[in-house]
């Protein structure tokens, strides 16, 4: 909830005021290093920020209005200001759900989601995708294994119905799972409801430390709006 | 405790909706204590008829009762109590372990019983012990060996405290030590057992009485020794020993 707070604030900062910019990448360094996450994890997590921002940075060579020459390179004033923006925040984005996947295990993400009142069924069919994502793809990955043994292999168009054939097959499977998975639960006594922690309401220190980092990011905003 | 018979079957039949018949009045009565292998060829009816033992599927003809109340799957408190008496593990663990950790899924069958708190967690560290696997209560259930899980299977249906467990394969896919450690573990519970299997050693090395279901039936029971010794018998319900297996 923080994470989405800082990133609404950081991207309704005008790309032109930098020098917040400089003070949102400080406040994340300084919330991973309170997380104690390694800087080369952080950076070697973001770089799947990469194809998302390639085609920003090929921005400034076309457009229209105010060009200006740096270098060997003929840019356009506007285009280079809505990349910049568009990098800047994307990387930010990403640096902070970094730190959030990074510094809290899945679980605690779903009972922090039960926590804001998302719809229960909603935490639930999460928390069952979080289970079952490795069983499944265990399952794929023999299929696969299992159709290579016998010498296939996806070269191009004509081996697409093999593969969307192995595709449904999954699926049913899957479903399947899902009934005998059922079956079980009942077995167990559920009745609809699945157990969880009495749920008490988060401490006041808990929402201080949540809220810090985008409340920070929202004074900077301010100050250098009221300076700026 | 009761005088009753953990489990008492009469008459059973049931057909599926497709119209496939897969059970012809079944008779089973297993006293307290009991530990009971439930023999058969695959399409057999094992697997329906354990899912009439809790009330999974409603009997349609004849009766099942666990310990001496007779299920009924229209109450719901019937139906709640009787699947807190009558713990089922499935054959596949992946199928029965689904929660994040070892400890939310052993937790979960008492939880719906209503049990909270304390006690809650009593049960869970209790049967967690029972199966030797106290020190994975924290651990996601993806992450343990397939004779681990099997285990840890094994204890959710404990922390219910049963009457019976019905275990369906409890061997299948097991390694040799993960195999006698699930027998040690079984044989040291004190609680009525129905294993269904096709491990024929295994039921002999762990049950005392068998009983044969085939086509829908049950075509015998009696002491397990004397039925593995009945070549006839078997070769008839496409049962057999392994190779080199002589009791």
């Amino acid at each position: 909830m923080a994470v989405l707070a800082f990133i609404v604030v950081s991207v309704a900062t005008p790309i032109t005021r930098w020098q917040a910019f400089i003070a949102y990448f400080a406040a994340i360094f300084a919330v991973s290093l309170v997380a104690k996450i390694p800087t080369l994890t952080l950076f070697t997590r973001a770089l799947i920020e990469i194809p998302f921002i390639f085609f920003a940075i090929l921005m400034p060579f076309f457009g229209t209005g105010e060009r200006f020459e740096v270098g060997p390179l003929n840019l356009y004033r506007e285009s280079l200001l809505a990349a910049a923006g568009i990098v800047v925040k994307g990387t930010l984005g990403v640096l902070s759900a970094v730190v959030l996947s990074t510094s809290t295990t899945a679980r605690e993400l779903l009972r922090g989601l039960e926590k804001l009142h998302l719809p229960k069924l909603m935490v639930q069919i999460a928390a069952f995708m979080l289970r079952y994502v490795n069983v499944i793809n265990d399952e794929m990955e023999r299929m696969k294994v299992a159709r290579e043994s016998r010498g296939f292999i996806a070269t191009g168009m004509k081996d697409w119905k093999v593969l969307a054939t192995a595709a449904s097959a999954l699926f049913i499977r899957s479903y399947e799972r899902g009934e005998r998975v059922h079956l079980a639960m009942l077995s167990r006594g559920y009745t609809g409801v699945l157990p969880h922690d009495v749920s008490e309401g988060a401490s006041l220190r808990t929402w201080a430390q949540g809220l810090a980092l985008p409340i920070f990011a929202a004074l900077i905003l301010l100050i250098t709006t009221v300076i700026g | 405790m009761t005088t009753q018979p953990s489990l008492l079957i009469e008459e059973l039949a049931f057909a599926y909706p497709d119209g496939n018949q897969a059970l012809f009045g079944v008779n089973l009565r297993i006293e307290r204590g009991e530990r009971v292998a439930l023999l058969g060829p695959n399409g057999a009816g094992k697997t329906t008829l354990v899912m009439h033992m809790n009330g999974i599927h409603p009997a349609e003809h004849g009766k099942v009762s666990v310990a001496g109340e007779v299920i009924d799957t229209t109450d719901k408190d019937l139906l709640r109590r009787i699947r807190g008496k009558v713990g089922v593990v499935f054959q596949d663990p992946d199928d029965q372990l689904f929660m994040p950790t070892v400890g939310e899924d052993v937790a979960f069958g008492p939880y719906n019983m209503g049990i909270r708190g304390a006690e809650l967690e009593g049960s869970v560290d209790e049967a967690l012990a029972l199966v030797h696997m106290s020190e994975f209560k924290e651990r996601p259930p993806h992450h343990l060996s397939f004779g681990q899980r099997r285990r840890v299977a094994v204890a959710t249906v404990l922390a219910m405290k049963p009457e019976i467990l019905v275990l369906d394969e409890p061997s299948s896919n097991l390694d040799p030590a993960g195999r006698r450690e699930l027998a040690e573990i079984l044989k040291s519970l004190d609680v009525t057992i129905v294993m269904v299997t096709h491990d024929l050693p295994y039921a002999f090395e762990l049950c005392e009485r068998s009983v044969i279901l085939s086509g829908g039936v049950i075509v015998a029971d009696g002491k397990t020794g004397d039925i593995l010794r009945d070549q006839a018998l078997l070769a008839q319900h496409r049962l057999e020993l392994p190779v080199g297996f002589s009791l």
